[in-house]
């Protein structure tokens, strides 16, 4: 492995305060709809990338919605909804380049977007057909992952992989507030930092970890576990998706650069539940919600959209039959989404194969022959 | 033909994986210039340098973690975890990552990591340095777990682990490092996971696998002297079991002796001899008996001589079995 001089790495470049006090959030675009400039962070985008980002915000919110509905109707058993965090996902994830790797945890449904990863495949695990069963390598986009934290560890040594290879791609790790207290993260810092890995940690601290708020996982800023690492960490708006994008490009240039990783915090919100399980009433304010609802990142970035005359009612009225498209496409696949052989259970236990797993599925293949053309169980009396 | 101890066979095994594929890395605690705690990389480092032979920090998850993300990366990582009692760290990434990734994939990514314990005691050691958590491992769908119990399958299984495209946990009985034994370095190797009849026998089997074969073939020399005919069964491979090599032997002794250093409480001879209980019902002559560890702590170095099953502890099995 080579490591690269300590001395290359730079000095943070948040902009953010480093200690004590109200740490500064990086905003390019204030919750009113404003385009204000950053000392550290720019960002110059065409007004059609400015429509793109609206339109990829909105056809998120729109899938995530999709399938909330999708659960409570019986055809999900779970979904982890997105809403709150379209411009955090949106925007680091039309950062990465197509040679970029991500590990996502099992919220990034706006970061697959980005990587043309079809939704349909998101909803496999959800419905209970598969546990991911997409090729992570079609669109660099890893499976989802359960296990808090565990996939910045896999990252990590992807990245360190990559850094062997002389690509000067990068990799982005997503995890969560609460994942920042997992050993796994800690170690994926340290890993990261001895070996100068190219890898972005891009957190969306959506300040809950189920019903636990972030002061329960942490008692200084997460942006600044990186001092400690030896890398930059920086915070940044989460729900201001062009400050997020220019932030998460600057951190995987960074990377690419050699000069080895480094943290985003993107500050957001979980608007609704951790998951389809949860009842967020439980434990946190509507007040909270509500203040958090200002500054909906979506709304923010129509307005501005609106003021600079950027796009007109054709251009909304168009990504209305979209989403219409999307959600429709969407609640046809998941209801149509066969439910997998039995004998799928002993399929891909193993790569090169195993004697006893051979021996199980004869022997439950047998035993499943055992019944007659009806269904019914054989005189014997074998019974499911 | 060569004369070497199991550790120089398991050096040679990863210098011959290295040159072979330029894929494979080594990784691990003190691996590198030292060679590590038990010198099985020595040299190494040396020769493959520092971006194939890794030294690592001090994080055994770390180490697994980012192994399993270089092998989607397409590395073949070999990975040392220093003692048998500090694999814990790790087994998260190992039973909820490494071993489930290929089918949460549906088969579409490999994950072949290896990773190497020295494990088992004898050498007198202080706590978390004298255990066998295979069984903790051989539970686990989606892992091979194999031991080496001389330096020729040492030499052999490791490149036939590092070869396979599955994670393999790679056992080494790490009181057998400093036996000698002839290896053969171009004889074609069976299969991995095939068990080997290493002592003919008629009246008796005795199952075992890596430390205990040893202990099995000096009981069936001793044996012997007696009359008694004792077969040996090298097992090599605790996942997957071949249980028809054992079926085979026991079904020709008509008795059958499981001895492990584990704890024998859900050990592998509690598998063992279920499963050949299942199949060969008609051909015992006694119920197959274990010979292991103790549903305890392992003990302080003091007491381990006593602790471990020795010749007496698999002879007093024997004439159980026998006397039935």
């Amino acid at each position: 492995m080579s490591v690269k001089s300590t001395a290359a790495r730079r000095t943070p470049r948040g902009g953010a305060k480093r200690r004590g006090g109200e740490p500064g959030l990086v905003q390019l675009l204030t919750p009113e709809g404003e385009r204000v400039e950053h000392s550290e962070y720019s960002i110059d985008l065409t007004p059609e990338e400015l429509r793109g980002l609206y339109r990829d915000m909105v056809l998120t919110r729109r899938f995530d919605a999709e399938a909330i509905t999708l659960q409570r109707q019986g055809e999900l058993g779970l979904w982890a909804s997105l809403l709150g965090q379209e411009a955090a996902q949106i925007g680091s994830g039309r950062a990465t380049r197509a040679d970029d790797y991500v590990f996502p945890t099992y919220r990034e449904h706006g970061v697959a977007w980005t990587r043309d990863v079809d939704p349909l495949n998101l909803l496999g695990m959800f419905r209970g057909v598969n546990n991911g069963g997409w090729d992570p390598n079609e669109n660099n986009f890893h499976l989802y992952t359960i296990v808090i934290g565990s996939q910045t560890l896999h990252a990590t040594g992807y990245a360190m992989g990559v850094a062997k290879d002389g690509a000067d791609s990068a990799v982005i790790a997503y995890f969560g507030d609460g994942a920042s207290s997992q050993g796994d993260v800690a170690e994926a810092f340290t890993f990261a930092a001895v070996y100068n890995a190219p890898v972005v940690f891009f957190c969306q601290n959506n300040q809950w970890a189920i019903s636990e708020p972030t002061e329960k996982q942490s008692r200084v800023p997460i942006y600044q576990r990186a001092d400690g690492f030896g890398f930059p960490g920086v915070r940044v708006d989460g729900n201001d998706v062009l400050a997020v994008l220019a932030v998460t490009r600057a951190a995987l240039e960074h990377a690419r650069s050699g000069q080895g990783p480094m943290l985003v915090e993107a500050f957001t919100y979980r608007m609704g539940a951790h998951t389809t399980t949860d009842d967020p009433t439980r434990y946190r304010a509507d007040e909270e919600r509500e203040e958090w609802a200002s500054k909906d990142p979506i709304a923010r970035l129509r307005t501005y959209l609106e003021k600079a005359g950027l796009a007109d009612e054709a251009f909304y009225a168009e990504i209305d039959v979209e989403s219409d498209a999307l959600a429709k496409r969407v609640r046809d696949g998941v209801r149509n989404m066969p439910n997998p052989d039995v004998m799928a259970i002993f399929e891909n236990a193993y790569a090169d194969g195993h004697a006893l797993v051979d021996e199980e599925r004869a022997q439950f293949a047998e035993y499943l022959a055992s019944f007659d053309d009806a269904g019914q169980p054989a005189a014997h009396g074998k019974g499911h | 033909m060569t004369q070497m101890p199991l550790a120089k066979a398991l050096n040679e095994s990863l210098r011959k994986a290295l040159e072979n594929d330029p894929k494979v890395l080594i990784m691990g605690e003190d691996v590198g210039r030292l060679g590590g705690v038990f010198r099985i990389t020595d040299g190494l480092h040396k020769d493959f340098g520092e971006d194939r032979v890794i030294d690592t920090p001090l994080a055994e998850s770390g180490i697994v973690g980012t192994a399993v993300g270089l092998a989607l990366r397409g590395y073949r990582p070999v990975v040392e975890i220093q003692f048998d009692g500090f694999v814990f760290p790790a087994y998260d990434q190992i039973v909820t990552q490494l071993a489930k990734m290929h089918a949460r994939a549906l088969g579409k990514i490999k994950l072949p990591v290896v990773i190497r314990i020295p494990y088992g005691g004898g050498i007198g050691a202080v706590e978390h340095h004298s255990e066998s958590p295979e069984a903790l491992f051989a539970h686990v769908a989606g892992l091979k777990v194999v031991s080496p119990s001389n330096a020729n399958d040492a030499y052999w299984m490791l490149q036939q682990a590092i070869e396979c495209d599955d994670p393999v946990i790679f056992f080494e009985p790490k009181r057998r490092y400093w036996d000698k034994g002839e290896v053969d370095t171009t004889a074609v190797p069976g299969d991995l996971h095939k068990a080997v009849v290493v002592q003919e026998g008629t009246d008796l089997t005795l199952v075992a696998y890596g430390p205990m074969v040893k202990v099995c073939r000096e009981a069936a020399a001793a044996a012997a002297k007696e009359g008694r005919s004792l077969e040996v069964v090298d097992l090599r491979s605790m996942s997957p079991i071949d249980f028809d090599t054992v079926q085979a032997s026991t079904e020709k002794t008509g008795r059958l002796v499981v001895v492990h250093e584990a704890p024998v409480f859900y050990g592998a001879g509690a598998e063992i001899a279920a499963r050949i209980t299942e199949r060969s019902f008609y051909h015992l002559e006694a119920p197959v008996l274990r010979v292991g560890g103790f549903h305890a702590p392992y003990p302080p170095a003091r007491l381990e001589e006593e602790y471990l099953p020795g010749l007496d502890r698999v002879l007093d099995a024997v004439d159980r079995a026998l006397a039935f």
